[in-house]
């Protein structure tokens, strides 16, 4: 790698790597527009400038989907704006949703020749504007779609993965029907992800150019339900299924006092404000309550999605609950350093041991137990242990529960030949593959991998798309006695 | 989209009770008993889970009934045949559990009686015997008796205010039945208010008689992914949407669910009053 720098001369050295304009702390922390307003034209041409443009870049490496980082980059910097659009779309469908939720730190921007002696280049940042350009402008042409093969695909879920797949499958010529449980498209993008994160209409625009482009989705369809898989290949003449229905069911915390009113998922309340607007209660039908005091358990970027809404829903308080420290921190580096300016309080180092309800039935606090880093565990992260004794009351009027889901039973209960693992995901041959143990289904996303990322399921999408593509030309399948 | 093909008012006193028959093809034809849809009113509606009260699976249509209780359902009760519902989604829940059993006793209480019914009419066709018992607050309330005698070999109906058939609650009647009269049941089936699944399974616990519940809790989503509709049963929680609606009576914690029924009783008066005003604008 040293000699890779000692080949490239950057062509601008020094330019600092461009700040996101957002809006002020203190006021976006009790509304629910975009907290970040995106690159003017004057910052993205700076920023492309501190690109490199290295012979061997490593960014694409980083890149779960493999964008071709340095061309667009590249085309930006000619202000080619709509072809650095192309070039990120021949390998990812949504770089509006990525530009704004990957976490770049640990991807593209973590081997950045350039942040190896200053900070890496933005990456995100510079995907973020010019996918925001055509959003503002218009401009670039629907994908050319091959010729129909005559072949129906069944995509399970309308998540980043299946819209993802959705694409590619429909370039290739296949037809393609999406069906979706909720009554919106987009999976976690609209239920899970605030609107001051990722504003749903960008959502809403990546859904129509799919429509646009001939894929029907169905809502309101809860495949295992309304139709089984079975159903779907041998009554509705679907030839492959691909089912990426996410990892949606919510754990909670097996502590007393969890079913107190004024205890949450992190699911319920996100769908509740994202889903269905209940942040603009009575305008939307669906209520929320204001708490004044409010704990999130957890500390993903779920919990800080969870306990940003509660502050913009009118908290006096809003606490993040971990039980390790600071560094162990699971969420993108900017949704923590956002709600810290925003005035979350991180309690630390701090696990819950019982919610306290009072006569009602409601939360007035939660008895917590102070912790210390022990020796690494099995993920290499230190294991909080317990300090004896330290047991504190914080008061409280809601606590939302942030740490983690796993998969919804549902479909494993009427597709029979779906192979399942140890942890209740769905087994695959390789996730690379996404071939599961029925023959014509295949499986990615957080339903094979656990709760992961949206741009992973987005890599998956795109395998299985390969995949499945293959599988519909060749009719090949795997056995696991042959595996 | 889904078409309201007729539409029924079973009582006009306030909350009214009303009944939709709503084109649905492909929810009828997968519809087991116990089974819920999840609808959606309007751009800025609420999900509203509602058991399926009846299905025509040939002509593909199923029906709803709700009472107007809650913004909502009022705004709902605004629609008229022709009209069309945005989003139904279903069905949804685990089916009821239904085989020879020998006596079932149905009860449903109010508008719960409206969910009751096709578990009667399936175990009827399973082989029970099946004897039901309507419980309603006075004679203009009760719904779908012609239906329930269809769907039962016996029909016992009571009414809070004695306006119609024996004054009392079915509480009152299914001791009777097990008491006095004897009769030996094998299960008993019953939809309705908390208070009174609570009771009706205070009845039947003593004489060790199985009792199944279907429990209508508030949801989000109603497919596992929210754990709004969580209950205890047994001393472990469970998601209503989707290890129910029904479950063993005689492990639910009726006190708990009740409590969580009343969280967004504010909100829901707050809502209540803001659409009463519109509508007497619109009026």
């Amino acid at each position: 790698m040293s000699d890779e720098i000692k080949d490239e001369k950057p062509k601008k050295p020094k330019v600092p790597r461009q700040p996101m304009p957002e809006q002020d702390a203190h006021k976006r922390a009790r509304n629910f527009e975009e907290v970040t307003t995106g690159y003017t034209e004057e910052q993205a041409l700076l920023e492309a400038s501190r690109c490199i443009q290295c012979k061997k870049p490593l960014c694409t490496t980083g890149c779960p989907v493999g964008i071709d980082i340095k061309s667009f980059i590249g085309l930006i910097s000619e202000k080619n704006y709509l072809g650095a659009l192309g070039k990120i779309k021949e390998s990812s469908l949504l770089p509006a949703v990525c530009g704004r939720v990957c976490p770049q730190e640990m991807q593209c921007e973590n081997v950045c020749i350039v942040g190896k002696k200053n900070e890496p280049v933005a990456i995100g940042r510079l995907e973020r504007f010019v996918a925001d350009y055509q959003g503002k402008h218009g401009g670039g042409d629907l994908p050319k779609c091959a010729p129909s093969t005559g072949k129906k695909v069944a995509v399970v879920g309308a998540g980043p993965s299946g819209l993802t797949a959705a694409f590619d499958l429909t370039v290739l010529g296949h037809k393609v029907t999406v069906f979706e449980a909720l009554h919106k498209a987009g999976g976690v993008l609209v239920y899970g992800i605030p609107e001051f994160r990722l504003p749903k209409a960008i959502v809403e625009r990546e859904v129509k150019v799919l429509e646009a482009m001939g894929v029907e989705i169905k809502l309101n369809y809860v495949i295992g339900k309304i139709k089984t898989i079975d159903q779907l290949m041998q009554e509705d003449g679907y030839d492959a299924v691909y089912v990426c229905n996410g990892a949606g069911l919510p754990w909670f915390m097996g502590v007393p006092g969890e079913n107190l009113n004024g205890v949450f998922s992190a699911n319920e309340f996100l769908t509740r404000s994202n889903l269905m607007k209940a942040f603009d209660f009575p305008n939307y039908e669906t209520p929320i309550k204001k708490f004044k005091n409010v704990a999130v358990v957890g500390g993903g970027n779920v919990a800080m999605d969870a306990v940003r809404t509660a502050l913009r829903l009118g908290a006096e308080n809003a606490y993040i609950v971990y039980r390790r420290s600071k560094d162990e921190l699971p969420a993108r580096a900017e949704e923590i350093e956002h709600a810290g300016h925003e005035g979350v309080k991180f309690q630390l180092l701090t696990a819950p041991v019982r919610v306290i309800g009072n006569d009602e039935g409601w939360v007035s606090g939660m008895e917590c137990l102070q912790m210390e880093l022990g020796e690494p565990d099995d993920s290499g992260r230190r294991r909080p242990v317990a300090k004896k004794g330290s047991e504190f009351v914080m008061e409280l009027d809601a606590v939302i529960v942030s740490i983690g889901t796993s998969s919804n039973p549902l479909l494993f209960q009427t597709t029979p030949g779906l192979g399942q693992t140890k942890k209740g995901y769905i087994e695959v041959e390789s996730e690379e593959s996404c071939r599961t143990t029925k023959k014509g289904v295949f499986a990615g996303g957080d339903i094979v991998t656990g709760a992961a990322t949206v741009i992973l399921a987005m890599g998956a999408g795109r395998n299985a798309a390969k995949n499945i593509d293959k599988y519909l030309k060749d009719g090949e399948w795997w056995s696991k006695e042959n595996a | 989209m889904h078409e309201i093909l007729k539409k029924t008012v079973w009582s006009d006193q306030v909350p009214r009770i009303t009944e939709f028959v709503l084109d649905a093809p492909e929810i009828a034809r997968a519809h087991q008993a116990g089974q819920f849809v999840i609808i959606i009113n309007g751009e800025t509606g609420e999900r509203i889970p509602l058991t399926i009260a009846a299905k025509d699976a040939e002509k593909g249509t199923i029906s709803i009934l709700f009472q107007e209780v809650g913004a909502s359902t009022m705004m709902l009760g605004q629609m008229n045949e022709g009209d069309k519902l945005m989003h139904v989604a279903g069905p949804l829940g685990k089916p009821t559990h239904v085989e020879k059993f020998g006596t079932v006793v149905c009860i449903g209480g109010g508008v719960g009686i409206a969910p009751v019914h096709p578990i009667a009419q399936a175990m009827k066709a399973a082989g029970n015997r099946v004897i039901s018992i309507l419980g309603a607050r006075n004679k203009d309330l009760l719904i779908y008796e012609d239906y329930m005698r269809a769907a039962s070999h016996e029909v016992r109906i009571t009414t809070d205010d004695g306006s119609y058939h024996k004054k009392g609650f079915v509480t009152d009647e299914l001791k009777g039945m097990i008491e006095v009269e004897k009769i030996p049941i094998d299960l008993v089936v019953v939809i309705g208010p908390p208070i009174m699944m609570k009771f009706v399974c205070k009845v039947t616990e003593p004489h060790k008689i199985q009792t199944f519940a279907s429990l209508n809790t508030i949801m989000v989503d109603g497919t596992g992914m929210c754990g709004a509709c969580r209950v205890t049963v047994g001393g472990q929680t469970k998601f209503v949407c989707v290890d129910g609606p029904e479950f063993d009576g005689h492990q639910v914690d009726y006190d708990e669910m009740m409590a969580r029924q009343r969280q967004y009783l504010p909100e829901e008066k707050l809502a209540v009053d803001i659409c009463k005003k519109k509508m007497c604008h619109s009026a």
